[in-house]
């Protein structure tokens, strides 16, 4: 299965999104983000980074570029796409997904260690997680509050939209805890923590970061 | 030379920790005044000559896609001298 | 404005020129005009002044720096060794290392956060430039006491500034530490280091060769930042009336700086480049007179050309400016268009501004006329030579004569007690306020980081090659006995990374002191300086280069003296390594090295106020033999886990220990115990052993002559040391609660 993994200027995790996806038995595709050819890549990921510099708005100005409209089409069509921390920005700036993330409510970048609960496994990129399993994987930035207004999270909780919740103490702020959240559909996906850093204990908290990967061939498998 | 300008403020229901941070400062250096305070962003973009009407129609859109991120943001633009 | 020339040099040689506002003693005026023949032109004036500068001359420094070299030891690791930018080691599988350490302590005390951030920029792009992709940087940090208000008002920014920076380039941060005392207020000390990798045929130097190559700019525009004193020149040195400059601090932009290294990676890549140098201090002067030195000697440059973002800056204020994210590369006319294609891809501004000659003189127009002309040797390299006195001061005397009398504790309340108040001691107290601000994970390959002894870092993902790094100073021993002082720090260093089972193989340093011309300072530089080469020599470790910083003083109180040693070695397999923290019970913990009274200098004197006595001696050998010992345990995985006693001694290593994975110990320490858990005698290792290994180790520290006493077993959630229990949660409590209040 291709995977396109995303380089926009400033972007950072995009080796580490490709090593995740070749872990996982994916086939990992550099697509660079002035070049709008997908190269047939059957899955995107959006990594973490500071795109941009994080000018202006975190991922307000690469949500613009060439790429992000052939894959705002695909999508739309069902294509499972991805976007960690600075990817999930750029998703809901593109209006992928709705809110917004903001600064961390202490004003801090901070780098932990988190345990997340996945709420819904029924999106593209957790299929293979069980319902409330808990997991440990990073989380590093500085702008992860997720945000939005009441009638956007009323819709999110009820269609059970959240895929993924932080447990303990709310690290940034985000409104009902919330680290993920997923499209109707369910192939779009923003996270804020990065599974991409938890594939191996060698180098990570744990390697319970790799099934978010291994879900996308799941579902290609099934579609 | 006129300029114009576009200010951008997160909406009133949305945190902002950053103007919290500046209200909590002012009171150790001895301010008193602020009941609170809120922290935005102000755009100051040049033209060719004066802004025309069609200008800041573009502005408008500018500033409603890119400047400011509708869903927590509010914005403003006007000219000025 | 008149544009000063060389013809108007050559025919005015009276001017009143501002040297002495520029830092040029009469004499060393006198020299420049020697050179040239003439009158300095204002922009030949402000080049000498500023690579005459301490900070990019070494003028007081040098004659004890070439220690270095002249001890230097035989080493086959060594490929580029002191006077690059960066030092390079070999590691094997055709992979070279290069890194380095450098301070920014002025600019962060002015603006915390750029000059801390400004700082970690600096440092990479030194890295970057010798061909490397960096792949972690690391911060030892020292402020004035934890309390105190201008303490609050500098850490934040600077931690902020660093995790700002080095986050948005992608860096993991690896290690560092932070340490309090009075000394450093108003004179904070920021280090920072970079490490990079890159193929030994890789390899980029700074010099300029070939005449017809061509000089290129890239990177980010030309401002104002940082010209400082230069501005004396660009306002009326001929007496008219307007608006002075004002000096302005640097301003980094790291989202440039990252462009700027992929771009750079790919221009090396396809050989692009003969010779490359960035643009640190002194910026363009620096980068054309290093760069011509080094190479065959002569250099046109047309400054007109430089991409500015301020159009007011004179030509003086260009040669000096220290606007950030720039580096000048000398490409071959038949490769420049492709290095444009890489630049243009990346949007990264570059501009051809000279070429190389064939003559020996660098030469720098403006518009056409000819503002500098000078041999650029006399610029880069044959600055003065200061010979400053140094003597022994009198303190000296006095603190040796002193007798460590330390508070002794024997009862079960007293041992808690003592360990819970040094535990929350802000300078042993848990930092990860401080290190959550970091990215550790960014690349992928960070096998160890802070709390941990040193930095580790996967270089190779098939062979699991791996780097570590430590970087270690005990200021209060370097103050006591700066010779003895300097080689402690090598010697800890060099333990921190072999024990979690890395062969030490080179040697970085960051001199930070007080004024060179205080003799006593410039007594424990000296000795200083002279420590850590014999020190260096005596275990075949090089110095493959560093940086000195003088002048960390307010008034007449000097900064305690700093020389901070980075040591580097190799993990043929990272999987390997030996971890830290305790994570299994049932293990017996044994202590390596013997236990004297050292309390000179110690946390526990420091903590009750007591200072001064006699610091311990190095034995080198010893150490080197203890070395060979964790190495040889590593390899045959004898240990479950190892951690050094440094600061704190026992009492902070175990709490450090059995905190990692809340997982306890109790402890059996017969006789003295004051000195057991707070003596800080060097060359000890506290291990965790499976009970099936111990005949080997035992066997080990018999051959390499090393002593070795079980002190303990591991298991339970309290840490027990003879009658007294401290539960885990209550350890931790007093461990985690001080910084975050101090400064959250």
């Amino acid at each position: 299965m291709r995977v396109g993994v995303v380089t926009f200027p400033g972007t950072l995790d995009d080796r580490d999104a490709a090593r995740a996806v070749v872990a996982a038995g994916g086939q990992a595709i550099s697509l660079w983000h002035n070049d709008a050819d997908l190269k047939s890549v059957d899955a995107v990921v959006l990594p973490g980074g500071f795109s941009y510099g994080d000018y202006l708005r975190c991922g307000a100005i690469s949500r613009f570029a060439p790429v992000m409209k052939s894959i705002i089409n695909r999508a739309e069509g069902g294509m499972p796409l991805l976007g960690i921390c600075n990817g999930f920005q750029v998703l809901c700036e593109a209006h992928l997904l709705p809110g917004a993330l903001t600064r961390n409510h202490e004003l801090h970048f901070l780098c932990r260690d988190q345990v997340i609960k996945i709420e819904n496994n029924n999106s593209s990129w957790t299929l293979n997680y069980e319902i409330g399993q808990e997991i440990l994987i990073p989380l590093k930035n500085g702008e992860g509050s997720f945000q939005c207004d009441d009638a956007t999270l009323a819709q999110l909780e009820g269609q059970n939209r959240i895929i993924a919740r932080y447990v303990g103490e709310n690290p940034n702020g985000s409104r009902n805890l919330i680290a993920g959240i997923t499209n109707a559909r369910g192939n779009i996906v923003g996270l804020m923590p990065h599974p991409e850093h938890a594939i191996d204990p060698l180098t990570g908290p744990s390697s319970d970061g790799l099934a978010f990967f291994t879900s996308v061939l799941k579902a290609a498998v099934n579609s | 030379m006129a300029k114009i300008v576009v200010e951008v403020m997160l909406k009133p229901e949305i945190l902002d920790p950053q103007g919290k941070a500046v209200a909590s400062a002012l009171p150790r250096l001895g301010f008193t005044f602020a009941t609170s305070v809120r922290q935005g962003k102000r755009f100051e973009i040049e033209v060719a000559g004066d802004p025309t009407p069609a200008q800041l129609a573009e502005v408008e859109k500018a500033a409603g896609t890119l400047l400011a991120n509708p869903v927590i943001e509010n914005y403003t633009v006007k000219v000025e001298k | 404005m008149v544009l000063d020339t060389v013809a108007n040099a050559a025919k005015s040689a009276d001017q009143v020129q501002p040297f002495a506002e520029l830092g040029l003693k009469s004499d060393e005026y006198q020299r420049i005009k020697e050179i040239l023949g003439r009158r300095p032109t204002s922009s030949e004036l402000a080049m000498y002044s500023v690579m005459w500068s301490e900070h990019c001359s070494y003028k007081s420094s040098k004659v004890h720096l070439r220690q270095f070299g002249t001890k230097a030891p035989k080493s086959d690791a060594l490929l580029v060794g002191i006077g690059e930018n960066a030092g390079v080691v070999g590691i094997g599988q055709g992979y070279a290392v290069t890194f380095k350490i450098e301070s920014h302590n002025h600019p962060s005390f002015i603006e915390p956060y750029q000059g801390a951030a400004t700082g970690v920029g600096g440092i990479v792009r030194d890295i970057l430039t010798m061909g490397a992709r960096p792949i972690a940087v690391m911060d030892p940090l020292r402020f004035g006491a934890a309390d105190a208000p201008d303490t609050r008002r500098v850490l934040p920014g600077i931690v902020a500034g660093i995790g700002g920076y080095g986050n948005c380039l992608g860096l993991p941060n690896i290690g560092g530490e932070i340490v309090f005392d009075e000394t450093y207020a108003g004179n904070p000390l920021v280090n920072a280091l970079c490490v990079g990798v890159m193929k030994v045929e890789d390899i980029k130097l700074a010099k300029a060769s070939g005449a017809g190559n061509l000089v290129v700019l890239f990177g980010a525009t030309t401002g104002g930042d940082g010209i400082g004193g230069v501005s004396v020149l660009a306002s009326e040195t001929f007496a008219s009336t307007g608006p002075t400059k004002r000096p302005a601090v640097q301003v980094g932009d790291p989202f440039t700086e990252k462009v700027l290294i992929e771009c750079s990676l790919e221009i090396f890549a396809e050989d692009l480049v003969i010779g490359i140098q960035d643009l640190g201090g002194a910026g363009l002067s620096c980068a054309t007179s290093e760069l011509a030195s080094a190479g065959t000697g002569g250099m046109n440059i047309k400054l007109d050309k430089v991409p500015l973002r301020d159009p007011s800056l004179s030509p003086e204020e260009i040669l000096m400016s220290e606007s950030q994210e720039r580096m000048c590369a000398i490409v071959a006319p038949e490769k420049i268009a492709r290095f444009l294609e890489i630049c243009e891809k990346w949007d990264v501004t570059v501009t051809v501004i000279g070429e190389v000659t064939d003559g020996d003189r660098l030469l720098i127009t403006w518009n056409g006329d000819l503002i500098v002309d000078v041999p650029p040797r006399t610029v880069a390299h044959e600055g003065p030579v200061y010979e400053r006195p140094f003597a022994e001061p009198s303190y000296i005397a006095q603190s040796t004569r002193m007798k460590s009398e330390v508070p002794q504790i024997n009862s079960a309340p007293e041992i808690s007690a003592a360990i819970l108040k040094l535990v929350a001691s802000p300078n042993m107290a848990d930092k990860s306020w401080v290190t959550s601000q970091y990215d550790k994970y960014v690349q992928g390959n960070t096998i160890q980081a802070q709390p941990d002894d040193s930095g580790m870092v996967r270089v190779d993902e098939k062979s699991f090659l791996g780097v570590a790094i430590s970087t270690d100073a005990n200021a209060r021993w370097s103050f006591l006995d700066p010779y003895e002082g300097a080689k402690l720090a090598l010697a800890e260093a060099a333990r921190n990374i072999a024990t979690a089972g890395a062969t030490p193989l080179a040697v970085t340093n960051c001199l930070n002191f007080g004024s060179p011309e205080d003799p006593g300072v410039m007594w424990q530089f000296e000795r200083s300086v002279t420590g850590l080469a014999d020190a260096c020599l005596e275990m075949s470790l090089p110095v493959t280069g560093g940086n000195v910083s003088f002048y960390n003083q307010t008034g007449s109180v000097a900064i305690l003296p700093t020389p901070i040693i980075g040591v580097l070695g190799v993990i043929q397999d990272v999987r390997k390594r030996t971890p830290m923290g305790i994570s299994e019970s049932g293990l017996e913990l044994f202590i390596l090295g013997e236990t004297a009274a050292d309390f000179a200098g110690s946390e526990w004197a420091h903590i009750h106020g007591i200072k001064g006595g006699v610091p311990p001696r190095a034995e080198l050998q010893r150490e080197m033999r203890l070395i060979e010992l964790l190495l040889a345990a590593n390899q045959k995985s004898l240990f479950a886990s190892a951690h050094d006693l440094s600061q704190g001694g026992l009492a902070i290593t175990i709490t450090e220990m059995v905190l990692r994975h809340k997982v306890g110990a109790t402890l059996n320490l017969p006789g003295d115990l004051t000195q057991w858990l707070f003596s800080e005698t060097p060359g000890r290792v506290v291990i965790a052993i499976k009970p099936s290994a111990v005949k080997e180790v035992e066997a080990l520290a018999q051959t390499h002559n090393i002593s070795l006493a079980k002190i303990g077993t591991t298991g339970g959630d309290a840490l027990k040391i003879n009658d007294a229990t401290i539960s885990l949660s209550e350890l931790s409590a007093a461990h985690t609660a001080t910084i975050p209040a101090l400064f959250g």
